[in-house]
């Protein structure tokens, strides 16, 4: 009973944050109800007893990729008008891709194939059941190539993203730390004895 | 208490859950209030001066005639700025300091909710807290305030990456998640089974790290008075400005109750023998968290301001690479006959 309205709440909120994300003029406030919306997901996560996973959803994608993402839209000047302009003649192919994407999903998530008469509901697990550990057990020994392979990916994606990003500006003044901590006294300093000037 | 069980009837689950928040929220507030206080005194005393001595004795009503000075200031609303966000502001950057509390645990029984993840619960919370900072900086419709809020976000996240691979080093000494199990896996024969005898590195990365998370001096470029004037909260008063200011301070007591819990033993007592075992456990945690309290504090009245570029060499490159190293050797050490933790 308690368990269904907080479903109903969470997906309540999920829905009417990830509609505003997509209708709200100000790209910030669009920005703050992709939050929203990331923190109800991560709520329906609870529910289903999937406290690792959600707690990390909140962690990476709340904690860090939004404020970064925040970060980005704050120092952009989005025109918004001139982002609407072409938006009528756009309007029938996003209309075509949306049908062709909820046609894939409910034949992938149709009730014959993915509701309860396929496959059984899991069973609750015990008080002291910890899926942080079961998870880390599965990463790290069935799908440790996926895995490393995944981590990979993203290494390369971030290096190539800095090396896309980076110019060596010749006059630019940063400091070498190293040399900074190894200068000595005797190379700057000269201790210099002068004979007091009044008598 | 049975007679306010028949009260309440089937409400009362809800009902003894507020009361038991509230009784953990009202004396942080007030330990918040007294901190400042306490700051005042010890840097006073440090740079050679008396600190506040005017109100009540030695000066300990100061804090109640400043609060009551805050909530009959104005609160000013900057034209152009995004009256919701800018109101909502302090309220993000107040609730997850309070939030976190909720799985701190007090002594092995004293803990709201013992919940298998707290470790990961804290830190997700407590990322949380970023989002103050950042709103407030762009609805107040300044550029102060914006500068302020974008070093904030920048130095938070960088720090957090830190922090988080500190925590990793915690919980794979103590195989848990949950704080109440972490104290308790360093239950030994005294001050040397606590965790920061073998994580030392990872302590220290920890403990700067809270330092720059909770925008503390040296690293509190947010509001880097002599560039930024005040940051991001430049254009908040009366009772929205110190609502951010409350939670700096009740981030700080955060962050050191979590230092003390996860490296100083938490409500364990450094010495086996008599005089030590006689002090209840809870009052240890108070005096550890003391300890890291006015560590915070010692290096405000020390440390000059880190230059901006300085910091981010600091996180990214010395504490990240230092953090990353430890955790492989405690990982190789740990399988060695040699640990003893």
């Amino acid at each position: 009973m308690i368990e269904a309205i907080v479903f109903y709440f969470f997906a309540a909120v999920l829905i009417g944050a990830s509609f505003a994300v997509i209708t709200v003029k100000n790209p910030v406030h669009a920005a703050l109800f992709l939050v929203l919306a990331f923190f109800s997901a991560s709520g329906l996560w609870l529910l289903l007893e999937a406290e690792f996973l959600a707690i990390v959803l909140v962690l990476v994608y709340v904690g860090a990729v939004m404020v970064l993402f925040l970060f980005v839209v704050m120092m952009l000047d989005i025109n918004i008008a001139r982002l609407r302009e072409g938006i009528w003649a756009w309007l029938p192919f996003g209309a075509l891709l949306a049908i062709v994407m909820v046609i894939e999903m409910w034949i992938v998530l149709g009730s014959e194939r993915f509701g309860l008469a396929g496959t059984i509901a899991p069973e609750g697990h015990p008080a002291g059941y910890s899926n942080t550990k079961e998870l880390g057990m599965l990463l790290y020994t069935h799908y440790v190539y996926p895995f490393e392979i995944a981590a990979v990916i993203l290494l390369v994606a971030i290096v190539s993203a800095i090396a896309l990003t980076m110019r060596r500006r010749k006059d630019t003044k940063s400091q070498d730390a190293s040399a900074q901590l190894a200068a000595r006294r005797e190379e700057r300093v000269r201790m210099v004895s002068m004979p007091s000037g009044r008598k | 208490m049975a007679y306010f069980q028949d009260l309440f009837g089937d409400a009362w689950p809800l009902v003894w859950t507020l009361v038991k928040i509230v009784v953990i929220v009202m004396p942080i507030l007030g330990a918040v209030a007294y901190l400042t206080y306490f700051e005042r005194k010890v840097i006073g005393y440090i740079q050679v001066r008396i600190g506040p001595n005017r109100v009540g004795p030695i000066g300990l009503l100061q804090p109640i005639a400043d609060a009551v000075k805050i909530l009959l200031k104005e609160i000013i609303i900057p034209s152009g700025a995004n009256k919701f966000l800018f109101v909502a502001a302090p309220v993000l950057a107040i609730a997850p300091a309070l939030v976190a509390w909720a799985v701190v645990p007090f002594s092995p029984e004293l803990v709201l909710s013992n919940i298998d993840a707290s470790l990961l619960f804290i830190l997700a919370v407590t990322s949380m807290g970023v989002y103050g900072v950042i709103v407030a900086g762009w609805a107040s419709n300044s550029k102060y305030a914006f500068l302020g809020a974008i070093r904030s976000s920048a130095q938070i996240v960088s720090y957090e990456i830190a922090m988080g691979f500190a925590l990793v080093g915690v919980l794979m000494v103590a195989h848990s998640l949950n704080l109440g199990q972490i104290v308790k896996g360093q239950t030994g024969s005294g001050f040397w089974s606590w965790y920061f005898v073998p994580l030392f590195p990872l302590f220290l990365v920890y403990l700067i790290s809270g330092v720059a998370e909770t925008n503390r001096a040296p690293f509190d470029v947010a509001e880097g008075e002599t560039e930024i004037v005040a940051g991001f909260h430049v254009e908040y008063s009366g009772m929205t400005f110190s609502v951010f200011y409350l939670a700096e301070y009740a981030n700080m007591i955060l962050v050191s109750a979590l230092c003390s819990l996860m490296f100083l033993g938490g409500w364990l007592p450094p010495f086996n023998f008599a005089p030590f075992t006689w002090i209840p456990g809870f009052l240890w945690l108070l005096l550890k968290i003391a300890f890291i309290l006015f560590l915070f504090l010692w290096f405000r009245a020390t440390f000059p301001r880190y230059r901006y570029d300085q910091i981010m060499r600091l996180g990214w490159k010395v504490f990240i690479p230092v953090t990353l190293v430890w955790i492989v050797v405690i990982g190789a050490w740990m399988q060695t006959p040699f640990w003893l933790w």
